[in-house]
């Protein structure tokens, strides 16, 4: 009996991997023209706070299709939760710049097809084809949400507003410096030494030849006695400036309003030599089972509405334009504090995260790679 | 292999099957034995044996950094890095660590235990105990987060020192507060060990010491002292090896020029996602404990434990 049923289930379940190719996106590499019937559910990897049930509840509603969400610790962890066993298992994964390229180098998501998503085209012009989710033309990723990595400062502390990267590597604040605690870090000293020493030659702070990086992590050495802490949880660099321990640092626009709602005399800015910054992207996984459902949440979460709402919850820059207004309705002000209505200059002026690869984009292999920016990091904090 | 459930359902009747099985050992003691242990060795040898076994093998190879996939080429280089700086410097940081660590907690240990066989009452010792494993039952994230608390500028300890007039002392995120941390919570792995050494000395040797003639310090130099050792081995056993792998204190009460074996196998596990040198680096920790066993095991620790 047992086993007439297996058998039964079997059949069942392969009728419908047969069928669902044939009701709408297909699973194969061929990039879909429409979007059919959702599959009643979505599986996505996605950081913490991306998968809120204010902006989730509405979408299964309309949808039909229930969300079960993973939350990833680090961009590797999406990296490694989206190739192994396969992958399959997640069908989206709202990777970092400094994962989605190595997701699609390593095969695990799909090439979108973005006239299915309606809300593209209101997006910044930068976050339409960026370097981090777009290769040869071809999109893997739909861009969400984003921010900079910001100058900031104790304004008691500091008399004369400091408008240079310079202040986090200058002695004048010994003891007082906290710069976040990641290889990735080393993109914002390469895009300072760009500017400050230009003989050095560096076009992108994350495309850097062996002498370039370097004269980076000589940089980062002669910081080192500076700083007061390397901080890995955005609250160790909140609790430091509570107490004084620190007044100046690189930091998120989640820790400057944190501490302003705390009344903690702080300030950010963008320094004269520009920042480096986060984008995240929703993918597809080149195995996904609910491909039509993975469509439909990207449709979703790129419309107005949720990108304010998540912006607003989590604290960083929605892409697509006409969230401005929305961020007013739902908290006033919110829009110009998380500078969601700039011109699209202040946009591509941020260098955003992506993973640092040893071919240099110029026909060259000769850049140094994310494992000798890991080992360069090491060597910095001693 | 003796006890093979497949032959005992087969034939004669359960009884008189599991009767010829319980002869048939009876009169072959080693297979007994070896039927009873097989099944906790074996899942000893899969379970942690295995697992070292591959951590092992995972250190000849490498992964292409791209795509994040392990290149199943034998190699040594992983093995060859370690000596490349800085990590030479974090090896000696991490064992200068925890050998202070230990030293402390032994300096700390053997007193309060002292205090407790011999001059605590039954009802205070008791007490005590409970409040020396009672930081066990905290999370440990919480332990630490609360001496962030402590040792920050505006923090409780900054607030004693200006009480009875003494200047402040910042030493949170720096090497101190990690050896100040670590300390606290190793605490009771030490304890304990020296705790049950010293109840296990009879109160006769201190009475035969004292008729021989010795004094106090005398009787605790070369009677008491010489038998707590195998205890303060134990300890130092569990505080030394739990400092040689923590990477979570380093992360949040380290500063500048902290890092420890630790953390570099995390950050090359977690974030660089180069498995194979986190598995070479992670058998640095392993040959200094096999070292450290050694000693211990002549200074007798293992009757201790």
């Amino acid at each position: 009996m047992k086993r007439i049923r297996f058998v039964h289930v079997t059949f069942a379940a392969l009728v419908a991997a047969l069928a669902v190719p044939a009701a709408g996106v297909s699973k194969g590499s061929a990039v879909p023209s429409s979007v059919g019937k959702g599959e009643g559910k979505l599986t996505m990897v996605v950081w913490e706070g991306y998968a809120e049930k204010q902006w989730v509840a509405p979408f299964e509603k309309a949808s039909g299709c229930k969300v079960s969400a993973k939350y990833a610790g680090s961009s590797n962890d999406m990296f490694n939760l989206m190739t192994s066993g396969g992958g399959g298992q997640y069908d989206v994964v709202s990777a970092s710049g400094d994962a989605s390229l190595r997701l699609i180098y390593a095969g695990a998501v799909a090439e979108l097809n973005v006239n299915l998503i309606p809300a593209y085209k209101d997006f910044f012009k930068a976050f339409q084809s960026p370097l981090h989710n777009t290769v040869d033309g071809k999109h893997y990723g739909i861009s969400i949400q984003f921010g900079p990595n910001v100058l900031m400062y104790n304004t008691k502390s500091f008399s004369k507003k400091p408008t240079s990267w310079s202040a986090i590597y200058s002695a004048a604040n010994k003891g007082k410096i906290t710069i976040p605690d990641n290889p990735i870090q080393i993109a914002d000293a390469a895009l300072y030494l760009s500017k400050t020493k230009p003989a050095l030659g560096i076009k992108d702070p994350y495309e850097l030849t062996k002498a370039q990086l370097a004269a980076v992590v000589t940089l980062l050495k002669a910081q080192r006695p500076l700083i007061k802490k390397y901080w890995g949880l955005a609250s160790d660099q909140i609790d430091l400036f509570k107490n004084g321990g620190s007044t100046i640092g690189a930091s998120w626009p989640y820790q400057v309003n944190t501490l302003a709602a705390a009344k903690v005399p702080v300030a950010a800015l963008i320094p004269k030599e520009g920042a480096t910054g986060w984008a995240d992207s929703y993918m597809l996984s080149t195995k996904a089972q609910h491909p039509n459902c993975a469509y439909r949440w990207m449709q979703y979460i790129t419309q107005p509405k949720p990108q304010a709402q998540q912006a607003i919850y989590f604290g960083e820059t929605p892409v697509n334009k006409k969230a401005c207004k929305v961020m007013d309705s739902l908290s006033k002000g919110s829009c110009a504090q998380y500078s969601a209505n700039k011109p699209e200059a202040y946009y591509r002026s941020i260098k955003f995260w992506k993973t640092p690869v040893a071919d240099c984009g110029n026909g060259q292999k000769n850049c140094m790679d994310l494992r000798a920016w890991t080992t360069a990091w090491t060597q910095v904090k001693g | 292999m003796a006890a093979d459930p497949a032959r005992i359902d087969e034939g004669a009747p359960a009884g008189g099957a599991l009767r010829a099985l319980s002869r048939f050992t009876w009169r072959r003691p080693r297979l007994k034995t070896l039927g009873q242990v097989s099944a906790p060795v074996a899942a000893f040898v899969f379970v942690y044996v295995a697992a070292l076994a591959a951590l092992l093998i995972q250190g000849f190879w490498t992964t292409d950094s791209f795509t994040g996939k392990v290149i199943h080429s034998w190699n040594l280089d992983n093995f060859r890095t370690i000596a490349d700086a800085p990590y030479p410097t974090i090896i000696l940081r991490t064992v200068g660590m925890a050998t202070a660590v230990t030293l402390t907690c032994m300096l700390l240990a053997f007193p309060y235990a002292y205090f407790l066989v011999r001059v605590a009452g039954p009802r205070l010792r008791v007490i005590l105990l409970v409040a020396t494993v009672l930081p066990l039952w905290v999370s440990y994230l919480v332990r630490v987060y609360s001496w962030r608390l402590i040792l920050n500028p505006d923090g409780a300890l900054n607030w004693a020192l200006d009480l009875v007039g003494l200047p402040d002392l910042n030493i949170a995120y720096t090497n101190w507060a990690m050896w100040v941390v670590f300390t606290y919570i190793w605490l009771p792995f030490m304890v304990l060990p020296v705790y049950a050494a010293l109840e296990r000395v009879p109160q006769s040797y201190l009475e035969a010491s004292a008729d021989l003639g010795a004094h106090g310090p005398t009787t605790l130099r070369r009677v008491i002292f010489p038998l707590a050792v195998p205890g303060l081995a134990a300890g130092s056993i569990f505080t030394f090896s739990l400092t040689l792998g923590d990477y979570i204190a380093p992360s949040l009460v380290g500063g500048p020029g902290s890092s420890l074996i630790g953390t570099v196998v995390f950050e090359n596990l977690g974030l660089a996602n180069n498995a194979p040198f986190a598995a070479a680096f992670a058998t640095v920790p392993l040959a200094i404990m096999a070292v450290y066993l050694v000693i211990m095991k002549r200074l007798g620790a293992f009757e201790s434990l």
